[in-house]
């Protein structure tokens, strides 16, 4: 059947599967715009008021399920709105596909109105991304756009809709397979790389299995789980792989890094071996690298080969589907189980573990009448037992949650680890509610990164997308402050923001509910009577103003020298 | 360590851009890039020389393998394979002893002479960077006006005895695909 291109971009999402889009209208997107309401049946559409929302709307929808987000923005300055987003997703390999509007073919590169050369501004932070300039090749664009974005190692892809693109007409035919010879990535693992790794991880007397976001992008949490207790590994997650592994199992280490436990980092930097799956060794995981995990082999389990030696040599690299390369390595451990291999004893390396947990644990002064932040996470916590899906945004208040709250299972737990874009959070949770409308979603965020991204309390209103927000309110840009209080000499250039607006007023401006704690006392019937309200809420807590993360390495530093309190 | 590599990649749109922008938003640096079509309309070849430690060179070339439209990234450094640039040269060739001393210099490194005037030859060389370099040095006293020089391109050595591969796939492959391209 014959159709215009808007309508081709239509019925490839539905073949895609697509239900769920967030977007921003705007002139060279209005054929596209002419069919989005005529097909609402097919595929909502959420109206952002912002088109960083939108990205980081479908951002927080692919993070809470794994499915690719959809964004849809216009030409010029849609784009460039939308372009954090996109660097957000390309850090953090979440598939996400964008579709921008673009002035029409004849006047590409004239300055036209609402120009930009989308194509080129996010070449460099997308995983691939086109340009369609026939109408012909709108499906299968499409098709290949979903195909690269999801496969892989996951990312963000941008489709550049040039306005008469999508107002002429073709035959409609989408593809029902793809098949590239540019574009193949390994999902095996080299069998004698896996035999080596498995071999090392039987004899290790002081292994850490080291797991990231990638473990979480390929449904790897089980095999994880297997492996760690098949072989009695110590598990640690990074940032973005916080619920890949139950942070209450008996080998949970919790998080390592910058803001990881000390007995984390102590076993991390004093481990014989280090099995990474899904993680590459970012300088906030690592510290300075010299002196980082120095009497340990490198296992180093990834998709993308670029992520391998890039930072720290591997001894054992194997590229490959972190769920298909587990699967593998457990198969070869029951081998070499039956062999006769035997798991080395390692009471000594458990035993100092626990000693430097007991030595240093996390901690905080409670202070009577004045709220501290860590108890709020606490709190939280205790009265979601532990169930929700928690946004932060970036700051101090996104480190005490990863410390602190303790996330059971994949895809519970999101964040922008890699770009650390303030303003993620509360849109974030918007998208994970439009996806996951059975679970409790709260964004936890900042009073700094709020200000950024408060616009979407219009869209959570309009489509009554039942976020929790949860601001952690201290009037400063706290963790700018906290590096401004122990790395500049107290002097806070720039980081008070107390001057903001009453949020909770805010919130009834645009037709929230708001409550707001400002005592210990308050905080628990708060968070019970907000969390328990229903659909979107806005929940204020003022909180101590100048408490600080701990522990932390500087950045720079040894983990070994990190700073405990 | 200098190195160069042979890509295959596809004639897409926006795709030197994206070699090239990969080098300059990770730091690494092109010292020569040609760009040329291969039998396979579809297909281009990009020849480009870099250096770095072999650290660097392995993530350039795991960067660029992992760009989605390129097929084929080979680094020819470490196979057997013939290299070749080639040079113009405006020279001065006055009337009498320089304009003999340049066309002896022209005879013995096989270049040409593709252009006369009164007072200068236009030179064209084909060869390895050392025999052009080499060449440069000696023309340079007699005065060279302009020079354009192409970069690098590149091509693996096909084994002297096609039948007998040695059992080497790698370079079988690769000749596999230099004929279907």
């Amino acid at each position: 059947m014959k159709m215009r291109g808007a309508r081709i971009l239509i019925e490839a999402l539905r073949c895609e599967n697509v239900e769920h889009i967030f977007g921003y209208p705007g002139g060279a997107v209005l054929h596209v715009y002419d069919e989005i309401n005529r097909h609402a049946d097919r595929l909502k559409h959420y109206l952002v008021r912002h088109e960083q929302g939108a990205l980081f709307a479908a951002a927080g929808y692919a993070q809470a399920t794994g499915k690719t987000g959809v964004a849809l923005v216009t030409s010029g300055p849609g784009g460039t709105n939308a372009v954090t987003g996109i660097a957000n997703a390309f850090l953090d390999s979440l598939p996400l596909v964008v579709f921008t509007g673009q002035v029409p073919t004849h006047l590409i590169g004239n300055d036209a109105f609402q120009e930009a050369d989308l194509t080129g501004i996010t070449r460099s932070c997308t995983k691939h991304n086109y340009l369609v300039k026939k109408v012909e090749d709108l499906a299968p664009t499409i098709k290949e756009a979903f195909h690269v974005a999801r496969t892989g190692r996951p990312g963000p892809v941008l489709v550049d809709l040039p306005k008469d693109i999508t107002a002429q007409e073709a035959e409609f035919v989408y593809p029902e397979s793809i098949s590239m010879r540019s574009y193949r990535p390994t999902s095996h693992g080299h069998p004698g790389q896996v035999r080596r790794a498995v071999e090392a991880m039987l004899r290790a007397e002081r292994p850490v299995l080291y797991v990231g976001g990638g473990a979480i992008a390929a449904g790897a949490h089980e095999e994880v789980r297997a492996l760690a207790e098949k072989l009695n590994l110590p598990t640690t997650c990074t940032l973005m792989g916080l619920g890949a592994f139950p942070a209450s199992h008996p080998l949970s280490l919790g998080m390592l890094g910058m803001h990881g436990g000390y007995w984390t980092n102590m076993a991390v930097n004093n481990s014989d071996l280090l099995i990474s799956v899904g993680a590459r060794f970012d300088d906030r995981v690592t510290g300075k690298l010299s002196d980082f995990a120095r009497g340990a082999k490198i296992v180093h389990v990834d998709i993308d080969p670029s992520c391998i030696g890039k930072n720290v040599k591997a001894d054992v690299p194997v590229v490959g589907d972190a769920r298909v390369v587990l699967q593998q390595m457990l198969a070869e451990a029951q081998r070499q189980l039956e062999a006769g291999s035997q798991v080395a004893a390692r009471e000594a390396w458990f035993a100092q573990i626990g000693e430097w947990r007991r030595e240093h644990p996390f901690f905080y002064h409670e202070d009577g009448e004045v709220i501290k932040p860590q108890y709020v996470i606490h709190e939280l916590h205790r009265i979601t037992k532990g169930q929700a899906v928690v946004a932060a945004d970036v700051g101090q208040h996104q480190m005490w949650t990863a410390q602190l709250y303790g996330f059971e299972r994949p895809r519970q737990w999101l964040n922008s680890g890699g770009l650390g874009a303030m303003g993620y959070g509360f849109p974030a949770a918007m998208g994970a509610a439009v996806a996951r409308p059975q679970d409790l979603v709260v964004a936890v965020v900042g009073d700094g990164g709020f200000q950024m991204s408060f616009q979407e309390l219009a869209t959570v209103v309009e489509y009554q997308i039942p976020v929790k927000i949860l601001i952690i309110n201290n009037g400063f840009l706290g963790m700018v402050r906290q590096w401004q209080e122990q790395f500049y000499d107290h002097n806070y250039s720039h980081s008070d923001i107390k001057v903001a607006p009453d949020f909770v007023k805010l919130a009834e401006a645009y037709g929230l509910p708001a409550l707001r704690a400002e005592r210990a006392g308050e905080v628990t019937r708060t968070l019970e009577r907000g969390l328990a309200t229903p659909g979107p809420v806005l929940i204020d807590v003022r909180v101590a103003r100048e408490e600080n993360v701990f522990p932390i390495v500087p950045a720079g530093a040894a983990l070994k020298d990190m700073i405990l309190q | 360590m200098r190195h160069t590599i042979s890509l295959l990649v596809e004639n897409e749109y926006g795709m030197l851009s994206r070699v090239a922008g990969l080098f300059s938003a990770r730091g690494y640096t092109i010292d020569t890039l040609c760009v040329g079509p291969t039998l396979d309309d579809g297909v281009s070849r990009m020849t480009l020389t870099t250096h770095g430690h072999d650290q660097i060179i392995e993530q350039i070339i795991k960067q660029l393998r992992k760009l989605v439209k390129v097929i084929k990234v080979t680094d020819l450094t470490e196979r057997a394979h013939v290299e070749r640039e080639m040079v113009m040269l405006t020279v001065n060739a006055e009337r009498g002893e320089p304009r003999q001393e340049v066309l002896s210099l022209v005879e013995i490194f096989r270049a040409k002479v593709v252009d006369v005037s009164t007072d200068s030859f236009i030179i064209e060389l084909t060869g390895n960077a050392e025999k052009i370099e080499a060449f440069i040095d000696l023309l340079r006293p007699i005065g060279i006006r302009e020079i354009v020089r192409t970069g690098t391109v590149a091509m693996t050595r096909v084994a002297a005895s096609r039948a007998q591969p040695k059992g080497n796939e790698e370079t079988f492959s690769q000749l596999t695909l230099n004929e279907k391209v």
